[in-house]
């Protein structure tokens, strides 16, 4: 239990996708224009994140990994797929995006139609992949952890972009040398909001 | 080798005013990561435009053929196994390097120059148009990631590929190297200072 709720805090606060990581940085700047469009994208990269991370995780220590394969016979023991981890957790993350662009299609077309071009493109947010290569490289002890290292990264990331939304609908009143605005003060804030999270580092449970 | 206006163009484009990471805000979650030493920026820049020339190349040859419905997933594939080649060289022949970029190799599928040259050039164009298309790109992300490693490394760590640059005398009279530039905030606020500069001499490429 103690380890479950330090994974989570941990991967909220201290390893935060978007401010420790820059991961899903580019959906992160186009998508952060207004709260609600935020919150509808953070809540389907959490909720992909929270599918993926498991079956990619069973999939990294029961097929791919050196000697992962022996539960076939003693026969596969020296076998190594680790070279085709890649394909197979895109391949993995990019059908589950799919699904849920056929939910959110079906259920809330609003939604979908103000996400756009974004929904399709969770598959290529690295916040996703980069958590299931993160979790190849932590080697975490059991499926539960990995569920719960999943939610936590995913819900980093929703706060992060709807705080970043939140701020960008206040900006548009205020006062912004010219070449800096849109993209340019985007980017700073993020840096700023990037060393406010920077206190959380060294936070322990 | 002469080149044509249009592909001069599709060549010269991305590099500055029609730049992947300071204008289309593509491939920025990497050109962050890795730049806090030069050499990784530098190995990456080369990376990315491999795969980005080679990808667009294979998807411009295979555009005919692939149904409009999965060609997500097909790109992702294409792109998948040469990324998997170029971390397999990384590791064979710059491991050191390979150890400091850690997942950020494997990242490269989802750098989002790739899909967004992918579908926004190589599905409606020739190979060679491609080709030119993909290595203009991957310059144009290879020089932003150069910059901001070469600030990063100069102002962090004094260094510069590993060799000293700064003098020591100027730490005798007190100079301190900024270890601020190579935590993370800073690369956000250098690249916004790099839009800043940029900007400043292009003003039509102010937002309003």
């Amino acid at each position: 239990m103690e380890e479950l709720l330090s994974t989570f805090v941990r991967a909220v606060f201290v390893d935060n996708m978007l401010f420790a990581y820059y991961l899903g940085m580019c959906s992160f700047l186009a998508v952060s224009k207004n709260v609600k469009t935020a919150l509808g994208l953070g809540i389907a990269v959490t909720f992909i994140l929270v599918c993926t991370l498991p079956i990619n995780y069973m999939l990294e220590n029961y097929v791919l990994k050196e000697g992962a394969l022996s539960w076939l016979g003693t026969g596969y023991q020296e076998v190594n797929l680790s070279f085709l981890s890649l394909l197979i957790f895109i391949a993995v993350i990019a059908s589950f995006t799919q699904l849920v662009e056929m939910v959110i299609e079906r259920f809330a077309p609003a939604l979908y139609a103000s996400l756009g071009i974004f929904l399709p493109l969770i598959a290529v947010n690295c916040a996703i992949l980069g958590a299931s290569l993160f979790m190849q490289q932590k080697a975490f002890d059991n499926a539960g952890v990995v569920t719960v290292y999943g939610l936590g990264s995913g819900i980093g990331w929703l706060l992060a972009i709807v705080g970043m939304a939140a701020i960008r609908e206040k900006l548009t009143y205020s006062n912004i040398p010219k070449p800096l605005k849109g993209l340019g003060i985007t980017f700073i804030i993020t840096g700023l909001m990037g060393m406010g999270f920077m206190c959380f580092s060294g936070l322990k449970i | 080798m002469g080149l044509s206006n249009k592909n001069k163009e599709i060549l010269i484009g991305p590099l500055s005013k029609n730049n992947p990471v300071i204008i289309q805000m593509l491939g920025i979650c990497s050109a962050l990561a890795v730049t806090s030493k030069l050499e990784p920026s530098i190995v990456m820049a080369v990376s990315v435009t491999a795969v980005v020339a080679f990808a667009n190349v294979i998807i411009s040859l295979l555009r005919n053929t692939i149904p409009a419905r999965i060609r997500i997933i097909v790109q992702l594939v294409v792109v998948a196994a040469l990324v998997t080649i170029v971390s397999e060289v990384l590791k064979a022949f710059a491991f050191d390097v390979n150890k400091q970029l850690s997942v950020f190799v494997g990242l490269i599928i989802t750098n989002c120059i790739l899909m967004g040259r992918l579908e926004a050039f190589a599905l409606g164009n020739g190979p060679w148009e491609s080709f030119l298309d993909g290595l203009g790109n991957g310059l144009g992300y290879g020089i932003i990631l150069v910059v901001i490693g070469f600030f990063r490394e100069l102002l962090g760590s004094g260094i510069l590929l590993g060799f000293q640059v700064i003098p020591d005398v100027f730490y005798q009279w007190g100079y301190v190297n900024n270890g601020l530039m190579i935590l993370p905030p800073m690369a956000l606020i250098v690249v916004a200072v790099i839009i800043w500069v940029h900007r400043s001499g292009n003003k039509n490429l102010q937002e309003n």
